[in-house]
């Protein structure tokens, strides 16, 4: 039900993204689904990888500071209000959402949409009540 | 103007046999009154007894400022409470600040000091002075305040900040003496000019300035911006306040120390020598006449050498020369003093934050900045960008109640801050003073 997401600190600097992405295309591990939230000073890249724990080691050797968070993924029609009846589920529980993001698959007809919990196990169950369909990681990094 | 004629221009022989005079009684003060004291003169072998010329001075041994953090707060302290009738604080090298008191009869003198200062740059009783130092536990504020009432003239107790209000106060009241940090000289100074009021259309002559050290270009600056004389002050609260030593506004150059409370010594910061006269070296004060807090032979970390030649103005005190830099790290940032070592140790409150930081200090304008960076551990690091801010601002907060000033805290990558063999260099300071 979990999907495993790294995150990494990243100073607003120059070169500082590149070298990631260096880092991991060199490793040859493919990034699976990305966002980049950033403030004034820095900011935090998320990263879902088809090789995770490889990755995080990687990046900590080469001076990174890497976390490790469990994010849900889930499958939202890729049609008008297909967000929309997902959140209603969660606000109905008084679920709050940390943070998200999307990505929309090349073939299929649904989104996938990445969503960071502080409480995680009650979003679980509220979504599943939902009917929602919730990805395994596998499929994820398979993706 | 010279305020007390008798002191102040008073032939060197007779100043020496007063300053012995009152050096012998100090000394024999504080062995009976300050354990510190005793214990360290006991340790050297001294009594009060062996001072029997000025030159007996370089026998007694140093106060720093580690010795006030020791006896914290009024373990060094002279007279019991019943007498202290104020007390004011300075930064300590750590989390707890340099506390000194003052009896009835230090106020006064204190009051008496910076009347001779206020009247050395040329204040006197019709001079409207605009006091924009800070009042409270800062000398800086009620320093200047009595003096200046000492003097007769009329006190507007400002304070610091609100720089529109005191443009307009400075206007409306037809302020003539302005005191505060150089660099609020001149952030007052642009926001004149931001504000189209010509300096011409106030009344301001003269201003005094410390604190912090300036360059003869900043004095330009100020002199050219706000079309005054600007003279500069020294003085630390250890000592007494501001009132240590003054420029006089004849010859600005050189700072008159008041030999007849304070005897002048440099010496060498490294080896504790004291150095042939003229040398440049560490500045060292003994306090002679103060009752609740006398000092002996404190170490101020100030850079500057002795004039002895005489000076235009009539006064016999020797001179010290403008204070060209520091013996320590510390740094002085909007007139108050910082130490790395304050900043270190509210750092390491604070869990999970590596020992890795570094301040930077620049002047945007005329008002000092600093930021501090921290590395992120992953101790610290979140996936939340609310949680990382929410730490800088928890760091900054906690560091502005320590420091009495406001910073800057920003996160950066691990491993950034430059590592050195040895001593770490932890301050950056871009100001171009």
């Amino acid at each position: 039900m979990k999907v495993e997401q790294i995150s990494i600190f990243l100073e607003n600097k120059y070169g500082r993204l590149a070298e990631v992405t260096r880092i991991l295309s060199e490793a040859g591990i493919n990034i699976r689904a990305l966002s980049l939230a950033d403030t004034a000073d820095f900011g935090i890249l998320r990263l879902i990888l088809d090789r995770t724990e490889e990755a995080k080691q990687l990046l900590k050797e080469k001076g990174f500071t890497v976390g490790k968070t469990e994010v849900i993924a889930v499958e939202v029609p890729d049609r008008p209000g297909g967000l929309a009846g997902i959140l209603n589920a969660l606000e109905g529980e008084g679920i709050n959402v940390e943070y998200m993001y999307a990505f929309v698959q090349r073939s299929g007809e649904n989104a996938i949409i990445i969503f960071r919990f502080d409480e995680l196990e009650k979003a679980i169950s509220a979504l599943q009540k939902a009917g929602v369909r919730i990805l395994r990681g596998e499929e994820v990094y398979a993706l | 103007m010279i305020w007390n004629e008798e002191y102040e221009t008073m032939p060197r022989e007779a100043l020496e046999s007063i300053q012995l005079k009152r050096l012998q009684q100090v000394v024999t003060r504080v062995y009976q009154n300050v354990e510190p004291y005793r214990k360290k003169m006991d340790e050297a072998g001294i009594k009060p007894e062996d001072i029997r010329e000025l030159r007996d001075i370089e026998k007694l041994p140093f106060t720093v400022k580690d010795d006030l953090r020791d006896n914290y707060p009024f373990g060094m302290f002279a007279v019991g409470l019943e007498k202290v009738v104020r007390v004011h604080a300075s930064s300590g090298t750590t989390g707890k600040p340099t506390v000194v008191g003052y009896t009835k009869k230090d106020i006064e003198t204190w009051a008496e000091l910076m009347a001779r200062t206020l009247a050395a740059a040329g204040v006197n009783s019709g001079d409207v002075v605009h006091n924009a130092y800070g009042y409270g536990l800062f000398t800086g504020g009620l320093g200047f305040h009595y003096g200046a009432e000492r003097l007769g003239a009329t006190v507007i107790p400002i304070s610091g900040g609100n720089t529109k209000r005191q443009i307009m106060i400075m206007r409306d009241f037809g302020s003539t003496v302005l005191t505060c940090t150089p660099s609020y000289a001149l952030n007052i100074a642009e926001v004149l000019y931001d504000s189209g009021i010509d300096p011409k259309d106030l009344n301001l002559k003269v201003g005094i300035f410390g604190a912090e050290p300036w360059s003869p270009k900043m004095r330009e600056e100020i002199e050219k911006k706000l079309g005054i004389d600007a003279v500069d002050i020294y003085g630390l609260s250890e000592i007494i306040g501001p009132g240590v030593s003054v420029e006089c506004v004849e010859k600005k150059e050189g700072l008159h120390v008041f030999e007849d409370h304070f005897i002048p010594e440099i010496i060498d910061p490294e080896t504790g020598e004291v150095l042939p006269y003229g040398e440049k070296g560490e500045l060292v004060f003994t306090t002679l006449t103060k009752e609740a807090f006398p000092v002996i032979r404190y170490r101020t970390r100030d850079i500057t050498r002795l004039i002895a030649e005489p000076c235009i103005c009539g006064r016999t005190f020797y001179r010290m020369e403008k204070v060209s830099g520091r013996s320590d790290d510390m740094l002085i940032i909007r007139g108050v003093n910082v130490f790395p070592s304050q900043i270190e140790h509210v750092l390491m409150s604070v869990e999970g934050v590596e020992p890795h930081y570094q301040i930077i200090v620049d002047r945007q304008g005329a008002l000092d900045m600093m930021e501090v960076q921290v590395e992120v551990s992953e101790e610290i690091f979140s996936d939340e960008i609310k949680v990382l801010e929410g730490l800088a601002k928890r760091i900054e907060q906690d560091l502005k109640e320590t420091l009495a000033v406001s910073c800057k805290v920003k996160l950066v990558e691990p491993r950034t801050i430059q590592r050195s063999e040895g001593k770490a260099k932890r301050v950056i300071d871009k100001r171009k003073i």
